[in-house]
């Protein structure tokens, strides 16, 4: 067993109705790939996530980290809500939000804790909030607090549930560029969630397109477009029209199929 | 009239203290020349009862009284209610199991438990604190548990990712996420457990401003039993002022974040 992140026929039935989010979903994610994962709603993509961050249980399958299952939340994997105004506390500082991740897993002093804490503020731009509170921020630097946070705990992956789908198009660039240099800078593994195929395709090395419900896996292509990328360049890149327009087809087939269904 | 005065009259609250002081006044002319009557006297008369009774002690006296057994049964109905709550709002096997007592017990007002307790407690201290303490327990339970129900999915999903223990979660998140509505709770409670705590003291007392003020009626002592209520409003605002105060310190996060200063 050589794969790193391995999704292995995975399903999840929600059990009043017991129709299927997806069903026999399988696929292996590389260690320090950038993985984007997209898909019609109610495709079950962050249901998908939840199960892959042990914050909920499959009806059937197994998801496995170097060939040990998950069942629980993991220090190694973190997670971005899309939800920020809620994953961040706003009864606590900025500072005070970071160091929760930390404070009860480390032996070291508090002032230690705090340098690093403050370290990580720093990287997502951050060093100069940390005595705020998050009322006192845009909706983007609370973003950039719970990205703070989730790194702070060292983690090898991040699980990303549309981040940045409630910022304004200013913010989402701002983020998007932050987020692939931290990832470039610390060789994290990232699945990002995102109901825009533009964000997949900027940020992805790879994209997996989830159908309608039943969710299987509709497409699962390489973006081969080279790092770093550029907002502008890269969105007017040849191979980028090209691979967004198959997908977009592939996307508009999959909405069509799922309003079929549904009537 | 000016037009700044004007606006300075309309946005500030010193026309609710203008209009206070008129009413007053109004007493204080209509007992001079309009009803001249033993039950009712004029303001200044019972300004000097009030003076005399504070001078001489005995007003702080009933006020200690009073204030004690409010806030041993208010003490005693924030613990519980706090506690069973967090408790109730978390554990759903919990809820399930006293939600329906509670609201059976709940409708039932406060004061009539009173010839329960005398058959039980009797008529002493104790009956009063528990009395106390029925009335005002129900607020704070209902809002502590309602408001840690509340708590959105994401803030727990939070906290597991974090890596934190149950307590670890009851500590930084679910207290402080349910603070504002349990403050709610124990400010409605604030209130009833005064009017409890005077009741009590009206039915069977020596001390206390509720024992104050019947005293002074039955004895005839009119301006006195009015500076007993005086007093009772006086009291009853300063306690709310505190607890406001406090409020806003605690949870200032609430009401900057939902817009509200």
């Amino acid at each position: 067993m050589t794969d790193y992140l391995l999704v292995d026929r995975l399903e999840k039935r929600f059990s009043s109705h017991g129709r299927a989010a997806f069903r026999d979903l399988t696929f292996s994610v590389e260690q320090g790939a950038f993985v984007a994962l997209i898909g019609p709603s109610g495709c079950g993509k962050s249901t998908l996530l939840h199960i892959m961050a042990g914050l909920s249980e499959p009806s059937a399958g197994l998801v496995r980290l170097k060939g040990e299952p998950i069942h629980g939340p993991r220090a190694d994997m973190m997670f971005v809500f899309q939800q920020y105004t809620k994953s961040i506390f706003p009864w606590k500082t900025v500072l005070e939000n970071v160091l929760l991740g930390v404070k009860y897993q480390a032996t070291k002093p508090r002032k230690e804790l705090e340098k690093l804490c403050l370290r990580h503020l720093d990287m997502v731009g951050l060093a100069r909030y940390p005595n705020y509170y998050p009322y006192q921020l845009s909706g983007g630097m609370q973003q950039r607090v719970a990205i703070a946070r989730a790194l702070a705990r060292r983690p090898k992956i991040l699980l990303m549930d549309e981040p940045f789908s409630a910022l304004d198009a200013m913010m989402r660039v701002e983020l998007q560029d932050l987020l692939l240099k931290l990832w470039h800078d610390l060789g994290l593994t990232i699945l990002f969630v995102t109901h825009d195929l533009d964000e997949a395709l900027y940020l992805g090395q790879r994209v997996i397109m989830l159908s309608a419900s039943p969710g299987t896996i509709a497409e699962d292509v390489d973006v081969p477009l080279a790092y770093p990328r550029r907002q502008i360049e890269t969105r007017s890149d040849k191979t980028y029209l090209e691979l967004r327009e198959r997908l977009y087809r592939n996307m508009v087939t999959q909405v069509m199929a799922g309003r079929a269904e549904a009537s | 009239m000016s037009r700044e005065l004007w606006t300075m009259l309309r946005e500030s609250r010193v026309t609710g203290v203008i209009l206070i002081v008129v009413l007053l006044a109004l007493w204080q002319l209509s007992a001079m020349y309009l009803v001249r009557s033993p039950t009712w006297p004029t303001v200044t008369r019972i300004f000097e009862a009030w003076a005399e009774n504070l001078a001489d002690g005995t007003l702080a006296k009933h006020m200690l009284a009073t204030f004690w057994r409010q806030m041993l049964g208010y003490g005693l109905a924030v613990v519980i209610g706090v506690t069973l709550g967090l408790a109730m709002g978390y554990y759903r096997v919990l809820y399930n199991l006293f939600e329906p007592l509670v609201e059976v017990l709940r409708p039932i007002p406060g004061p009539s438990y009173l010839p329960v307790l005398v058959l039980f407690v009797g008529i002493g201290h104790e009956m009063k604190v528990v009395l106390i303490l029925l009335a005002s327990v129900f607020p704070i339970l209902l809002n502590t548990y309602s408001g840690v129900r509340s708590i959105d999915r994401v803030q727990f999903d939070t906290a597991r990712t974090l890596g934190l223990t149950t307590l670890q979660t009851f500590r930084e998140l679910v207290l402080p996420a349910a603070s504002p509505q349990i403050l709610t709770g124990m400010r409605i409670s604030l209130a009833i457990s005064l009017i409890l705590a005077v009741l009590g003291e009206m039915i069977v007392s020596n001390d206390g401003l509720g024992y104050f003020t019947l005293l002074s009626q039955r004895t005839f002592k009119v301006p006195e039993m009015y500076a007993g209520i005086f007093t009772l409003a006086a009291f009853g605002y300063c306690l709310n002022r505190i607890f406001l105060l406090i409020e806003g310190r605690v949870v200032r996060w609430h009401h900057e974040s939902s817009g509200r200063i």
